[in-house]
């Protein structure tokens, strides 16, 4: 079977740092509880603010499935996407909206604020965070990320003792 | 695609199990789910119609533990099979590390089985993925059935192979999960390459863990 090498790719560090600062930025502006960066398969990127008690895997997987299926209702009326969403609950409402097409920005607010404020705080930090994640993904373009040599070992170690030699 | 967060010390890997409907993918995770140790699986969620067929997807994370300094999870997904969800099978796609096809082996499903099979090769095409340069393993499910087609039918069907292009690829290459059967070989002058195939019972676990650690330890392989 082939086998292609690293497909993958990789979230630094010190992307990590400038993205936390506009996030921190808009949660202050916003009044807004937390904010959360999922990509588009399904994998949460950086969370901010008020730890979630929600489990935050599942909650990136449904959050991904969601915008997918909603820029598919998108298409279905004739528009290129959705570029936000919205979902009211009681106490808790989540607004979310696309960066670059690959990644997802969900932001947890109560009634401490108004989806008014959100939606208008959120347009410059899509903005901000359009521009960086579109530089980090042309930075990666073409080149590959790879684990350190003797991870794929060790985690092969660690598959044999979960599901047996 | 897979994902190594150098900021949070994350490796997050993407599996989808793929088939015709009720051939057993959801039994594959349910199993997976039941038998791993609770401190290395989060929550299954199922988005599924009230008769628990599968609407959406169904979910689940397995996780190996730190490994070199990143936590290191496989994302397993499953997508309904009933053929009109595709627009729902196709979103699951998005961002696959490695697929596991569960065909159903009665003979009755062979249609099915095979009208899956082109229907993911189209959808990972849509997506601009080539299964043939992807971990991909076949799980040939509910072997235990007395209507259950022989094993080289199946594999004559879902798993006929690709031509070997490269020269440095044309080698004899024994299948390590089956004595005597190769991935690349020789026929009639042409090198083929085929999948790992496994059988299976998934209702009783049979096969449920040697599938996902195939496909797992391949996708492991794509990223060093």
């Amino acid at each position: 079977m082939t086998v292609p090498r690293a497909a993958s790719w990789a979230f630094h560090e010190e992307d990590s740092q400038q993205i936390r600062g506009v996030l921190v930025d808009f949660l202050r502006d916003a009044s807004a509880r937390t904010a959360l960066l999922v990509d588009r398969a399904g994998q949460m990127l950086v969370t901010v603010g008020e730890t979630p008690t929600f489990d935050p895997t599942a909650f990136a997987s449904l959050t991904a499935a969601d915008f997918s299926a909603n820029d598919q209702l998108a298409r279905l009326l004739g528009e290129p996407e959705f570029g936000a969403l919205f979902h009211q609950g009681e106490k808790e409402s989540l607004y979310l909206a696309d960066i670059a097409r690959r990644v997802i920005l969900v932001v947890l607010f109560d009634n401490r604020t108004t989806l008014g404020l959100v939606k208008l705080r959120m347009r410059s930090a899509v903005s901000e965070l359009t521009t960086i994640f579109t530089a980090m993904f042309a930075r990666q373009a073409g080149t590959t990320s790879q684990v350190d040599a003797g991870f794929v070992d060790a985690a092969e170690d660690e598959l044999d003792k979960l599901f047996g030699a | 695609m897979s994902l190594i967060n150098y900021a949070s010390r994350e490796i997050n890997c993407k599996i989808v199990y793929y088939g015709p409907g009720l051939g057993g993918k959801t039994t594959n995770l349910e199993y997976v789910y039941e038998k791993v140790a609770p401190s290395s699986k989060g929550k299954l969620i199922s988005l599924a119609t009230e008769t628990e067929r599968t609407l959406f997807f169904d979910f689940l994370p397995v996780d190996l533990g730190t490994i070199r300094g990143f936590r290191t999870r496989f994302h397993l997904y499953t997508v309904p099979g009933q053929v009109y969800y595709n627009a729902s099978r196709k979103l699951i796609l998005k961002g696959v590390d490695g697929v596991v096809f569960v065909a159903d082996s009665q003979i009755d499903r062979m249609e099915a089985n095979l009208e899956a099979m082109q229907n993911l090769y189209d959808n990972m095409a849509q997506h601009g993925y080539d299964l043939t340069h992807l971990p991909f393993v076949i799980q040939y499910n509910k072997r235990d059935l007395p209507n259950a087609a022989a094993v080289s039918d199946l594999d004559a069907a879902l798993n006929p192979g690709w031509p070997v292009e490269d020269p440095e690829r044309q080698k004899v290459t024994p299948d390590p999960y089956r004595a005597g059967a190769f991935l690349v070989s020789e026929i009639n002058g042409v090198w083929v390459e085929r999948v790992p195939t496994f059988e299976g019972v998934a209702v009783r676990g049979d096969g449920v863990f040697d599938t996902l650690k195939a496909v797992s330890k391949l996708v492991l392989k794509t990223l060093g």
